[in-house]
């Protein structure tokens, strides 16, 4: 335990620190965000009838941004090899980065989600649910994002090859993050919805420490 | 009778006829030595006859293409990688940790010690330990990634270039580090050219890379 909890606070002191991602992912979120409605237009029903979405996608880009330098760094100076010595397996390691990283970018995120619900005029009930569905969601799209991070891991300047092979597997996430609030369906299919979230969440967290750990040894060969 | 306090299980490694491949070129072959408690490998050769893959074989990152490695007395139920300390051409230094957090996180990652300032100060970096790696300068930062060796034991420590970037006093330090650990019982196995102080001569055995190379060139 102590080992997975050294990796734990190590990536959460580089996130925080000069450099780190924390911040630059949360006002990317909430300027991301701000920005819909000068392009959509001041209608305030249609910004209610749209903001889960928005807020969803905004999330979706914001957290793309932080995804390469997950193990990026790490591989580049040496660290990651050392890290694979520990008595922790490789894909404990890859749980522990996973969690320092969802914890720094994702939770940021999610805590802000009210700043952007005023200015999407969501009622409090659906910013309570749009909340809701982002803490089930995201550790999904940190996954998949890890995969992307790990396969690129070798290639310089993979930092914009990673959102391409992410963003199609982060749709089903999607669709079951907005419609698991949307209005106007009926109520059993949110519910059913919230459901499909957290099955993929569940899902890729058993599935990703494994596939992540494969590509970074293949990286490193 | 020759203190053990570094490899109390007596381990040895055996290497015979190792051998890689890399995209169809065999990038040296027919490695073979045995290291036993005490002793110092020295990997020597040409630049670009292998002595970083060959390293990198050892330690189990590189698919081997032939030939056999094999720890003798480790524990079944543990694996291989946990007798080693690795350090490679990239010292794994984090610039935005301070010099003592970067070696506390390898003292908890490897289960080693819980104070890691005798470490700080066997690498002359007491005096800044509380700021930010990225003030080191390029021997400093090698001199602290070299110190996450002090932090855990482990018996076989496996050095690519350790003393690259190093200054004389570092070559020197290097040396009595490597000196000191194979004097507890510890192996070392080291891509270097520097000349290890105060070991017989029969505790260092000298292994040449690249003949095949060699050969396919001439």
């Amino acid at each position: 335990m102590k080992p997975f909890l050294a990796v734990l606070t190590r990536d959460m002191k580089l996130a925080t620190r000069i450099g780190g991602d924390s911040l630059t992912v949360l006002l990317f979120y909430i300027m991301t965000g701000a920005i819909m409605p000068f392009a959509i237009g001041p209608d305030k029903d249609q910004l209610a009838q749209l903001g889960p979405a928005i807020i969803w996608i905004s999330a979706l880009l914001s957290l793309l941004l932080a995804l390469d330098r997950l193990f990026r760094m790490d591989h580049e100076d040496g660290s990651l090899l050392a890290m694979r010595q520990a008595s922790l397996p490789l894909e404990m390691i890859v749980v522990a980065k996973i969690c320092a990283h969802w914890v720094t970018t994702a939770l940021p995120l999610i805590v802000a989600t009210p700043v952007l619900a005023i200015l999407l005029n969501l009622e409090i009930d659906q910013t309570l649910r749009v909340i809701f569905t982002l803490l089930v969601g995201t550790p999904a799209l940190i996954c998949f994002g890890a995969i992307g991070a790990a396969v690129t891991v070798s290639i310089k300047r993979g930092g914009l090859i990673a959102p391409i092979l992410i963003l199609p597997l982060s749709i089903p996430t999607l669709i079951f993050g907005v419609s698991a609030v949307s209005s106007g369906a009926i109520a059993n299919a949110q519910d059913a919805a919230l459901l499909f979230l957290a099955g993929f969440t569940l899902l890729s967290l058993v599935f990703t420490p494994f596939a992540a750990a494969l590509a970074l040894k293949m990286a490193a060969e | 009778m020759r203190k053990n306090g570094k490899n109390p299980e007596n381990i040895a490694l055996n290497v015979t006829d190792l051998a890689c491949e890399r995209g169809g070129f065999e990038i040296f072959a027919n490695v073979s030595f045995t290291a036993k408690p005490g002793e110092v490998i020295l990997l020597r050769g040409p630049n670009g006859a292998g002595k970083s893959t060959c390293l990198a074989t050892l330690y189990g990152v590189l698919p081997k293409s032939a030939g056999d490695i094999s720890f003798e007395n480790i524990d079944p139920e543990r694996e291989p990688r946990e007798y080693l300390h690795i350090v490679g051409h990239v010292p794994g230094v984090k610039t935005t940790l301070t010099v003592k957090e970067n070696l506390s996180f390898w003292a908890q990652l490897y289960g080693g010690t819980e104070n890691v300032l005798p470490a700080i100060e066997a690498a002359g970096l007491d005096a800044i330990q509380d700021s930010e790696a990225s003030i080191l300068s390029a021997g400093q930062t090698r001199r602290l990634g070299l110190a996450r060796l002090l932090v855990a034991n482990r018996p076989i420590w496996i050095l690519d270039e350790p003393t690259s970037a190093l200054d004389k006093q570092g070559d020197q330090w290097v040396g009595q580090l490597i000196a000191d650990h194979c004097a507890e019982g510890g192996i070392v196995i080291a891509a270097t050219h520097l000349e290890i102080p105060h070991l017989a001569p029969e505790a260092v055995k000298t292994v040449m890379i690249g003949q095949t190379a060699m050969d396919h060139a001439s």
